[in-house]
């Protein structure tokens, strides 16, 4: 029996907003789905997060934020993501974005969008479907 | 140049793509791991490896953070591999050490993986092992392995490290489940952390004397220290001591104990290779299969079929 590949997901608390308690039942159902979860902790700056999924080769980031500060944190992050050339990981994002912000970060490339009372199984679902397929 | 050289080049150029891909490797892939690991061996032996394990709580996590700023703030390059538990139900893990550690994510001179226990082939010691391998071919002067001292599987990790360092709290009530596990006999040196709490000194002294009743003619006695990790006191004075613990082995006992330690891998590796080349050809003759129905109906003992297996196949020895 050798290591069978598991998901690695990276949850992030990017900026100042303390309120981690949805990011955490995000990170349980996606360990309890299988996945290797890393969780950053709170307040964490784009750089960080950045550094961190690249050591961490993640395959997903899961950005939370409850601040509204997402449409300037979250350029950063994946401007970042680009120069390190991290550009095949799947970014989804929760917390609290309002729906008319959410085109120009899907042009950035995040994929996936779960506010408050999503079901967790569909974000499981989600990732299982859009992880990238390494080998 | 393919992709294994590609990854190769870059851990011993100390490129951090390269690295987190070799150990995303070698989690994931036996085979292209021991190519990683042939090409990288060469550059290995030169970091110092310290395991810091300890019962949930010690504030282990805390303290490694100073750690690691010590050691920066001495100019030295480190490297973390924390482990955590796989659930064995879920197959899933929640790898939380780096929050305590997060600020020196962006330290060029510190690199941090978080690794799950998993289901490796070899065992997650081995998995760990060659982590660090690539953390230290790739120029890290110090490797530091972080594991939950609770059972039989983190002693075996945490003998990966050349110098040992178990954390306790106060008041925890777990010196006497550390005996259980092991870890009173392979610590170099014993941290009661959160030290201004009661009961600290009676801690110390539990685990002095723990350490004499434990009776090993031994060149090195294990100090026994006093920390905060939140503060940072006493810090300073445990890294002393993990460099004192550094230039002993470098005199004497470290040529005995790398020994030791190259012995026991090449057995295992002997045994894992004969294992699994022997069971590949038997299960391919339908002969695995022959020798399971006869023990599972009582005709031989498992012990004996391996000895006819052995002896067919190696021709009588």
């Amino acid at each position: 029996m050798h290591g069978e590949r598991k998901i690695r997901v990276l949850i992030a608390k990017p900026g100042l907003d303390s309120h981690d308690r949805g990011a955490k039942i995000v990170a349980r159902a996606l360990r309890d789905a299988g996945m290797e979860v890393i969780y950053t902790g709170l307040r964490q700056t784009p750089e960080q997060i950045v550094e961190t999924a690249l050591q961490e080769d993640v395959d997903v980031i899961g950005l939370s934020i409850l601040s509204g500060a997402h449409n300037t944190l979250f350029p950063r992050i994946m401007e970042l993501l680009k120069q390190k050339g991290l550009t095949d990981v799947l970014v989804v994002a929760g917390g609290i974005i309002p729906d008319e912000d959410v085109p120009e970060l899907e042009k950035l490339g995040i994929k996936g969008f779960f506010g408050p009372g999503t079901p967790t199984d569909k974000i499981v679902q989600f990732i299982f479907e859009n992880a990238p397929k390494r080998s | 140049m393919s992709e294994i050289e590609e990854i190769v080049q870059g851990v011993l150029a100390g490129d951090r793509r390269s690295i987190a891909k070799a150990i995303t490797v070698i989690e994931n892939n036996p085979e292209k791991a021991h190519r990683i690991i042939a090409s990288i061996y060469p550059h290995t032996g030169k970091a110092h490896v310290i395991g810091i394990t300890g019962p949930g709580g010690s504030g282990k996590s805390t303290l490694i953070e100073k750690i690691i700023r010590e050691y920066r703030r001495r100019g030295k390059t480190v490297g973390v591999v924390a482990v955590d538990p796989t659930s064995p139900f879920t197959g899933g893990a929640f790898l939380g050490d780096r929050i305590r550690m997060q600020e020196l994510s962006v330290d060029e001179g510190v690199f941090i993986r978080s690794m799950a226990t998993r289901n490796y082939l070899g065992g997650i010691a081995r998995a760990t092992k060659d982590a660090v391998k690539v953390l230290d071919a790739s120029g890290r002067d110090v490797v530091i392995v972080e594991t939950v001292g609770a059972g039989q599987s983190e002693v075996e990790i945490i003998k990966v490290a050349q110098t040992i360092v178990v954390v306790f709290a106060p008041g925890l009530g777990d010196e006497i489940q550390a005996i259980k596990a092991g870890v009173m006999e392979i610590g170099d040196i014993f941290v009661v952390n959160k030290a201004d709490r009661e009961n600290v000194d009676k801690s110390v002294m539990d685990i002095r004397a723990m350490l004499q009743l434990s009776n090993k003619e031994q060149a090195w006695t294990p100090p026994v220290l006093k920390t905060i990790a939140l503060t940072g006191d006493g810090v300073a004075k445990l890294i002393e001591k993990i460099e004192e613990h550094r230039r002993f082995l470098e005199r004497e006992a470290g040529r005995e104990k790398a020994r030791e330690k190259a012995e026991t891998e090449l057995v295992e590796a002997i045994k894992e290779k004969v294992a699994s080349l022997m069971i590949e050809e038997l299960e391919k003759e339908g002969e695995f299969e022959s020798y399971l129905q006869k023990i599972l109906r009582r005709e031989i003992d498992p012990m004996s079929a391996a000895e006819k297996i052995l002896k067919k196949k190696l021709g009588g020895c």
